[in-house]
Formats: C-alpha cells, sequence, structure tokens
C-alpha cells in the first residue's frame, strides 16, 4: 500500500516538473534565444520583446517557477501524507 | 573627503563586521565546520549562496561584458541564473533527503563505488581550486587600485582576513559572514545604478530606466543602437554570434551551476527538505536582484562611454579617462594625429571602407580597453559622489571574499572528509577530522593566494573548463542518480568518463592547441561544448547501464528513499 502511494506521488511530482521546466525552456531558449528576432519586433515597455526575455523576463519567470514549486510540492507532500514532522 | 579616504573607512567598517560575526560564529563539530550545523534559515541560507554565487566576476566583469556583447551577453545573464531553477526541482531537495556533507559522498554511495566517490573528488577539487584562483587575483586588483598598495599586498590582506573566519569558523562563519557580505555587495551594486539610471532617464528603477527615454525624448535603447551602428558595431539589442552557439553556452553555464559543488553542499546546510527546495528560490531572488540590474549598467554605461569620448579632442577627455590611463587599462593612441578620439569597430570591414576612410580614420584609437573597468569606472564616469565609489570598492571586495571562502572550504571539506575519512584513514576522530579540516584550509588558503599573485594566464579559459566539466560530469550523474534507478555503476562510470574526456579535449585543442575559430564542431564555442557533452554523457550512461547488471537492492532502496521527504535526518557522521 504505502509503495503504492509513494509510486503516485513520485508521479506527480514528475508531472508538475514537466510543467515547469517546459515553461522553464520557453522563457528562456524559446523566447530569449530561437524566436528573439520575430520578438524583437514588438516593443515592450521600451524593449524590443526577445531582447527583453533574454536580459530580464527569462529571470523574473525562473524565480517564479521555483516558488511556485515550492508550494505545489508542499500541497503534494501534505496530500499524500510525506511532509516531515 | 576623497575617494581614498572613504575607501579606507568603508572597507575598514566592512572587514570589522566579518571578523566580528566570524569570531560570534566559531564552529565546534565537524558538523559546524561542513554544514553549518544543518540549521540555517532558509533565508540567510539564500543570501549565503547568492554571496558564494556572485563573485568577483559577477560584479565586476559580467556587465562590462554585457556592454560590449550587447544581446549576447544574455547567455551569462540566462546561464548564471536558469541553473538555480534544475537546482530548486531536481537537485537541491533529494541530495538534502540524502543527507550527507559533499558531492562525492552522493556519487559513492549511490554508484556503491570508491572508484566514482574518486573520479567525484577530482572533479571537486580542480573546478573549485581554479575558480579560488581568479577570486585571489580579483582581490588583489581591487585593493590595489583603491587602497593604493601594491598587488601583492592587497592578495596577502585579502588572503589573511579569509584564512581567518575560514579557518575559525568553517561553513557556520562562513555562511553568517557571508550574509553580511552579500548585503555590502548588493547595496553597492545597485546605488550607483539608480543613481545613473534616474540621471540618465529620470527613473529610479534601473531594470525600467533601461527601456525608457532620454531628457531629449529619445528612447535608450534605439539611442544606443544607433551609437553602435554608427561607429560600426553591430546593432546593440540584437545578437552578432550564432544562435546555436548561444544556446550551447547558455545550456553549459545553466547546467554547469547546477554541477558545481560550492552551490550543491549551499543546500546541505538547511534543515529540512522543504527548506531546501524554498532556499533555492530565496537565493535566485536575491541573485536576480544583482542579474537584472547588471543589463541595466551595461546599457548605461555603454551610452555615457560613447558620448564622453567620442570624436573629443584628447586635451578635453574627463578626469576619469586620465585616471584609468595610468592603470594600463585604458589606452589612447592617435592613429591620424588629429588629436581626437576615434573610437569604432575596425574590425568591421563595410564599416572602414565606407565610412572610417572617407573620414581620415586611420584605425581604432582606444588601443586597450579593459572591460572591467565598466562597472568600477561608471560612477566616476556619471560623476557620482566619492563615497558611492567607495561603496563600489567594499562590494567588489565582498563579492570575491565570500566566493573565495566558499571554494575554499568545498576544497578543505574533500581533503578532511571524502579523502581521509572515506578513504585513506576511515578510523579517524571527528577532533582530528576538524584539525584536518583546518589545517587543509589554511595550506588551500596559501595555495591560492600564492597562485593568486602569480596567476597563470590562462585563468581566463579555465573558467570555461570548470563550468564544462561540471556540466558534462556531475551534472548528468547526479540527476540520473535520483531520477533513473536502474542507472548502474557501470553507466555513471563510463558517461562521466566520456563526457569530461571529450569536453576536455575539446577545450583544450581550441584554447591551448591552437584551434580556430573556423573549426569549431557546428559553430559551437569551447564554452559551449559541455552541452554536447552532457548529451553524450548522458546518452553512453544510457546504454551501458541497460547492457549491465541493475544495481544492487539497497541502493535502488536508497533511491526510493531520497525521493520522499519525510524522514530525513541531519547530516548524520557514519
Amino acid at each position: 500500500m504505502e509503495e503504492h502511494t509513494h509510486k503516485k506521488y513520485w508521479q506527480r511530482n514528475l508531472k508538475y516538473l514537466a510543467l515547469l521546466l517546459l515553461i522553464w525552456f520557453i522563457v528562456s531558449y524559446g523566447c530569449g534565444i530561437l524566436f528573439a528576432d520575430q520578438l524583437n519586433e514588438i516593443n515592450f515597455i521600451g524593449f524590443p520583446l526577445g531582447f527583453w526575455f533574454a536580459q530580464q523576463g527569462s529571470i523574473y519567470v525562473f524565480v517564479i517557477l521555483i516558488f511556485i514549486y515550492v508550494r505545489l510540492m508542499n500541497k503534494l507532500d501534505h496530500e499524500f501524507d510525506v511532509d516531515e514532522i | 573627503m576623497s575617494i581614498q579616504i572613504w575607501s579606507y573607512i568603508i572597507v575598514g567598517l566592512s572587514f570589522a563586521l566579518y571578523i566580528g560575526i566570524a569570531i560570534w560564529a566559531r564552529a565546534g563539530t565537524t558538523k559546524e565546520f561542513y554544514v553549518a550545523g544543518g540549521g540555517v534559515h532558509p533565508v540567510l541560507n539564500g543570501m549565503a549562496t547568492a554571496a558564494d554565487w556572485m563573485s568577483a566576476a559577477s560584479f565586476l566583469s559580467m556587465a562590462g561584458l554585457i556592454s560590449f556583447m550587447g544581446y549576447d551577453g544574455s547567455q551569462y545573464l540566462m546561464g548564471w541564473t536558469g541553473g538555480y531553477v534544475l537546482l530548486a526541482l531536481m537537485l537541491a531537495p533529494y541530495l538534502r533527503k540524502f543527507g550527507q556533507f559533499t558531492v562525492p559522498d552522493f556519487i559513492g554511495e549511490r554508484y556503491y563505488t570508491q572508484t566514482a566517490r574518486i573520479v567525484a573528488v577530482v572533479c571537486a577539487l580542480f573546478v573549485s581550486f581554479t575558480y579560488v584562483v581568479g577570486q585571489m587575483k580579483g582581490v588583489g586588483v581591487a585593493f590595489s587600485r583603491f587602497l593604493d598598495v601594491d598587488f601583492g599586498t592587497g592578495v596577502l590582506i585579502g588572503s589573511g582576513i579569509v584564512f581567518f573566519y575560514a579557518v575559525l569558523g568553517g561553513m557556520k562563519g562562513i555562511t553568517y559572514t557571508q550574509v553580511a557580505q552579500f548585503c555590502v555587495l548588493i547595496f553597492a551594486f545597485t546605488i550607483p545604478a539608480i543613481f545613473v539610471s534616474i540621471q540618465m532617464v529620470n527613473n529610479p528603477i534601473p531594470q525600467l530606466g533601461m527601456g525608457g527615454n532620454l531628457a531629449d525624448g529619445t528612447a535608450m535603447l534605439a539611442k544606443l543602437n544607433q551609437l553602435s551602428t554608427d561607429l560600426g558595431f553591430h546593432e546593440y539589442t540584437s545578437g552578432n554570434k550564432p544562435r546555436i552557439d548561444l544556446f550551447c553556452v547558455t545550456a553549459a553555464l545553466m547546467l554547469g551551476t547546477a554541477g558545481l559543488p560550492h552551490v550543491i553542499v549551499r543546500f546541505f546546510t538547511v534543515p529540512k527538505v522543504k527548506d531546501a527546495r524554498k532556499s533555492a528560490g530565496w537565493a535566485l531572488l536575491f541573485i536576480a536582484i544583482l542579474y537584472t540590474t547588471a543589463p541595466a549598467v551595461a546599457v548605461f554605461a555603454r551610452t555615457n562611454l560613447i558620448t564622453s569620448i567620442d570624436n573629443v579632442p584628447y586635451d578635453n577627455v574627463p578626469s576619469w579617462f586620465k585616471s584609468w590611463e595610468t592603470t594600463g587599462l585604458l589606452a589612447f593612441e592617435d592613429k591620424n594625429g588629429d588629436g581626437k578620439i576615434q573610437y569604432y569597430n575596425d574590425s568591421n570591414s563595410d564599416f572602414v571602407n565606407s565610412i572610417a576612410d572617407s573620414k581620415g580614420w586611420q584605425g581604432n584609437e582606444l588601443v586597450t580597453f579593459d572591460q572591467d573597468i565598466v562597472v568600477l569606472a561608471s560612477p566616476e564616469i556619471a560623476n557620482l559622489p566619492a563615497w558611492v565609489i567607495a561603496l563600489v570598492v567594499a562590494g567588489g571586495l565582498a563579492a570575491a571574499l565570500s566566493t573565495a571562502a566558499g571554494l575554499l572550504l568545498v576544497i578543505s571539506t574533500s581533503i578532511s572528509h571524502d579523502l581521509l575519512k572515506k578513504w585513506l584513514i576511515p578510523k579517524i576522530s571527528e577532533k582530528n577530522e576538524l584539525r584536518a579540516a583546518r589545517i587543509s584550509i589554511a595550506v588551500a588558503v596559501v595555495v591560492a593566494g600564492y597562485a593568486g599573485y602569480n596567476p597563470p594566464d590562462y585563468v581566463a579559459a579555465i573558467v570555461a573548463f570548470a563550468f564544462g566539466l561540471a556540466a558534462s560530469s556531475f551534472f548528468p550523474a547526479i540527476i540520473m542518480g535520483i531520477f533513473d534507478k536502474r542507472m548502474n555503476m557501470q553507466g555513471a562510470i563510463a558517461g562521466m568518463i566520456i563526457g569530461l574526456i571529450f569536453t576536455a579535449s575539446y577545450i583544450i585543442y581550441f584554447k591551448f592547441g591552437g584551434g580556430t575559430p573556423d573549426q569549431y564542431f557546428l559553430q559551437i564555442s569551447p564554452e559551449g561544448i559541455g552541452t554536447v557533452g552532457m548529451i553524450i554523457n548522458w546518452t553512453v550512461s544510457m546504454i551501458i547501464s541497460r547492457l549491465t547488471p541493475p544495481p544492487p537492492s539497497d541502493v535502488q532502496e536508497m533511491v526510493e528513499s531520497i525521493r520522499i521527504p519525510r524522514g530525513a535526518t541531519g547530516p548524520s557522521l557514519h
């Protein structure tokens, strides 16, 4: 039984990881590098958008992603009763 | 008061603070010495990690590099921050649950062999040592420039301070000192940026100011693009290097960050798995303050520099120009004899043929222009008060000292814990282990100080090594150790060795073996090759591990247990 819940817990964790890392990849490698030229056509608060993602936006998103992960995992730990006592 | 006197006062006060903290936070046990007793609050640990991470290079060189590279400099901004997402999501919580002291501990136990541990120790020592040499040099440069002592004395004073609090306090002393150093360095970096931003675009937030409008109504970035193309440089906001290289360098820096031992060890110092995740978030938040300000500093400094010196008669240059000339980091040579400074891109042949020749320019006349000047000189260029400039000096020293101390601790831990306790003399008593740790840190300070005083001229090339090797060896081995239960000793060792050899030989060939950029594999520079090395490592490990027996059941159970937060204990001493 315990093994079964652990397995489910781990799969949910992996799902969160996949989602957050996808965003991580899109903002930095996607918006900041691969599609930067196209996005540069757009002006965002005075910046060409691709340049903004590469030098500002991706960093803000990185910080937010970690705190979202912390929240998700705290909830998940609690739900599966595996949090530290 | 002069800059000199202000520097003595501010640097003196900050040092008194560091020493005071070191005496207060003396370490009594190996646990306190290695991981600060495992009881550091996540916010404080975040600050300490940030100070540990942001070196003299981040503080002094990065903004300068970006101001010369423009968009291409984004590789450092994203590369040195994005790795923390990987750390927080894929490494920190599991390594904290694992609950020992070092990265080689993990590698050694997960791959159930002394060989893997030794490979890891050697890598950790190599990476940390090359890194620390650069920091000691940074300390020497900062002291000699502003306190008017010679370079050697500067290195000596810096080594003395680090020696004092690292030997006395170990990780505990270092952590609390780094919290103070973080405050000093972040204050020192942002204050001048805020001043300059208000001055140029009338916006107190530099991150927004770099996208603002100048007093005459033109947009800041448009103006800088114009200034750059007028002088034959590429547009500031668009890149010049191949995208695939930018991609690979960014990835190598991210993966390397997540694999650097002095960063990982930080997450062993917090009380709980929960705190390890949170702590990585705080660390990145504190790092982001500097990393989002740096591109603004770069934009302001670049604009200010071009407008204040280009085509200005040499007799009328601002005073900061003359004072930096005496250091040799800035040099002017009047090639066409017109008495004015012509600063432009003379390697752009289109520009030289069409514009420069017709104006009678005969080459870029700023023959030396060290990018490290940018951060140090930008308060002077913007005419800020003397105390602000002194603050920048204290900040640069804080950055260099905090990183040096963190690295020296990894070195001493590797020697006393991984080599002596876990390999050569397993029966060593705790008291002797602590003594060995103190002696090895002392020896490491002396050796690093000496190497910093006579730096080998390949220090810069070695940074590519540190990240490339961390990315192609540690990172995949740890990740697969956590996420792939089937990964075994044979797969991991083969992957590490092949990844390492591939990456190292590529770097050696291009950095020391006379390779030229047109021979790059897929246009990827040595800085970015760690990404390819990582992929090779991963592929090799996967294949070999599937062809060899699975790891023993107790190792598989250990992997199961580190995936679940409950039951985390402090680092044990077994």
